[in-house]
């Protein structure tokens, strides 16, 4: 997966996988918070239910869709991770809207 | 906030909507002859995709990111001195035109939805990755070389091996330059850039030599290939894996097929304008059939075809972050002339050391355009590869559609849904325009592209539900 450089200190925040405790750095994305926590994918698609994880970190691609705080299909690449947020991956959900 | 009819409100003369380098230059020298000008800009920080993250990386050593990143700091420093306002956070989801009400920007900022008039508009959008629809692409652990980058900016984060990056261009060197700098281990680099690509890059070679690009360029190149494996001439690449990747697969030209390890594969082949906004806005676009893309149509002042915008940067034409600055500065002073701050002799006075610049900017370009052009194969791909990721809709099917009598983009929305998930046709959009144009055997500007329409964003009825006429919030706040 992804793994972060030594770097000079940064403060951490702590939030929640699919209920599951987990820590990132303050200024993450969520995406990139998921990343550094091994989760490679973020949702299942509607048509065939194949995961999919973050592609363009930009907005552009939509496979980054995960719930956050309860409000479906967010887009992590464009959210940051905050203290006490709880993500939910959406796989084999039917969430997206079509 | 209050719930209300869309009423909006007029709080700056020009409003510039990206904070990449174009962005940043535009509102600077806006600001700096005294017009009240307004930034919105998507991310928390400015520097735009080029530059992100700039002002606050985390990663301490500078030879990582290397010097050229390092200019997105003076630029941010000249827009923070020049008054001009900014929004962090906005992610604009229409720019329209109203015979009455003019020019209208709506956007959110943190599920707040606000609209906005804007006698005048920049767009400086930039660029996103060209897409390389490769089977298997849409496997967990397959990410854009850019994407790559933007977490190394960001967040520090690099990926664990076995790591192999594939593709071609510039991009893609500078991340494995980045890379080895930063001690994480490459396993291969698979070059995809066709042999043929030196002989059409050649007739331009004068021009390279003499750009800033030459020096540089061939330094990051004879970096990468002294700690990195490079296998050329890559042909039939294919990401494999059942949940997430777990190998790639390619030829060597017309080698037997080769197989590696990969828990990460990061692709890249050029990036091409953004089409965003400049499409939703109702801008005229046409083929450029060099950068193979869609891009907007300006003049020589940046004026797009819709009254009252203009679009600079890479969002215009890719032409790099230099080049994407002056052209900033040119669209800024073509705004400040239709304002009626500088007369005619004015514009050219103010504008004649920029254009100057800007063409020392854009040397080597069309060097860099011929050489690192995308292979066939890799833009129009076979049958069995994806090519709209949202609504999962392979090449075959777009075949087939054709062959039933679809003729351009818009028209494989109702036969396959291609380009009516989330993304609208945002990522596959140029790889549908060149596969329907080859399959037609027809030049691509006769193809069309799609139309996207506003909202760009999905955004939801709470939102258009609080639109705000209040005053923008918190504009001073966030400067
Ligand atoms: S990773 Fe592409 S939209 Fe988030």
């Amino acid at each position: 997966m992804f793994h972060r450089l030594p770097v000079p200190d940064g403060e951490t925040v702590s939030f929640t996988i699919d209920g599951t405790p987990a820590e990132a750095r303050v200024g993450d994305t969520v995406a990139a918070a998921l990343l550094v926590n091994g989760v490679p994918h973020c949702r299942t698609t509607p048509v065939s239910g194949s995961p999919r994880g973050p592609y363009c970190m930009m907005g552009v691609c939509f496979d980054c869709l995960v719930t956050i705080d309860g409000v479906g299909n967010r887009q992590a690449c464009q959210e940051r991770v905050a203290p006490g947020m709880r993500v939910a991956t959406q796989m084999g959900s039917r969430e997206l809207d079509r | 906030m209050t719930a209300s009819p869309m009423t909006s409100q007029k709080p700056a003369d020009l409003v510039v909507i990206g904070a990449g380098p174009a962005g940043l230059a535009a509102a600077a020298l806006a600001a700096g002859h005294g017009i009240r000008t307004l930034l919105l800009d998507e991310q928390p920080a400015p520097g735009g995709q080029i530059y992100r993250g700039v002002t606050r990386t985390p990663i301490g050593d500078p030879r990582v990111l290397g010097p050229d990143y390092r200019r997105g700091q003076d630029l941010v420093a000249a827009f923070e001195s020049s008054g001009a306002k900014r929004v962090v956070g906005a992610s604009v989801w229409s720019l329209t035109r109203d015979a009455e009400a003019g020019l209208e920007i709506g956007y959110s900022v943190a599920g707040a939805g606000t609209l906005i008039q804007a006698p005048r508009v920049i767009l400086a959008t930039g660029a996103m990755e060209r897409p390389f629809p490769i089977p298997g692409w849409t496997l967990p652990g397959v990410m854009g070389a850019g994407a790559a980058q933007t977490l190394l900016k960001t967040s520090a984060l690099v990926p664990d091996g076995p790591l192999v990056l594939a593709g071609t261009g510039p991009l893609l060197w500078l991340l494995a330059v980045q890379y080895v700098r930063a001690g994480v281990s490459i396993g291969a680099i698979l070059d995809t850039t066709p042999r043929a690509n030196w002989r059409a890059a050649l007739p331009h070679m004068a021009g390279f030599v003499r750009s800033s690009y030459a020096i540089k360029g061939l330094k990051q190149l004879r970096e990468a290939r002294s700690k990195v494996r490079v296998i050329s001439q890559v042909t039939g690449l294919r990401a494999l894996g059942s949940d997430r990747i777990e190998a790639v697969a390619f030829r060597r030209g017309d080698g037997a097929e080769e197989r590696m390890p990969a828990a990460t594969l990061l692709l890249h082949q050029g990036v091409i304008p953004n089409p965003n906004l400049a499409s939703a806005a109702g801008c005229a676009q046409d083929w450029n059939p060099d950068q193979l893309c869609w891009m907007p149509r300006t003049d020589v002042w940046n004026a797009s075809t819709v009254d009252g915008v203009w679009i600079a940067g890479d969002g215009a034409g890719i032409g790099g972050a230099i080049a994407a600055e002056h052209q900033g500065r040119l669209a800024a002073v073509a705004a400040l002339s239709a304002m009626g701050v500088l007369d005619g002799a004015g514009q050219d006075r103010e504008a004649a050391p920029i254009r100057k610049a800007l063409a020392g900017a854009t040397r080597g370009r069309r060097f860099l355009d011929a050489l690192y052009r995308p292979a066939d194969q890799f833009r129009v791909p076979e049958d069995d590869t994806l090519v709209c990721r949202c609504e999962e809709v392979t090449a075959g099917q777009l075949r087939e559609a054709v062959r039933l009598g679809c003729t351009g983009p818009n028209q494989t929305k109702t036969f396959l849904r291609c380009g009516m998930g989330p993304c609208q046709g945002r990522l596959c959009g140029t790889t549908v325009t060149e596969l329907i144009a080859a399959e037609r055997r027809v030049p691509a500007s006769e193809v069309g592209h799609y139309r996207l329409r506003p909202p760009i964003k999905p955004i939801t009825l709470a939102e258009l539900a609080a639109v705000s006429k209040d005053d923008i919030p918190a504009v001073a706040a966030e400067r």
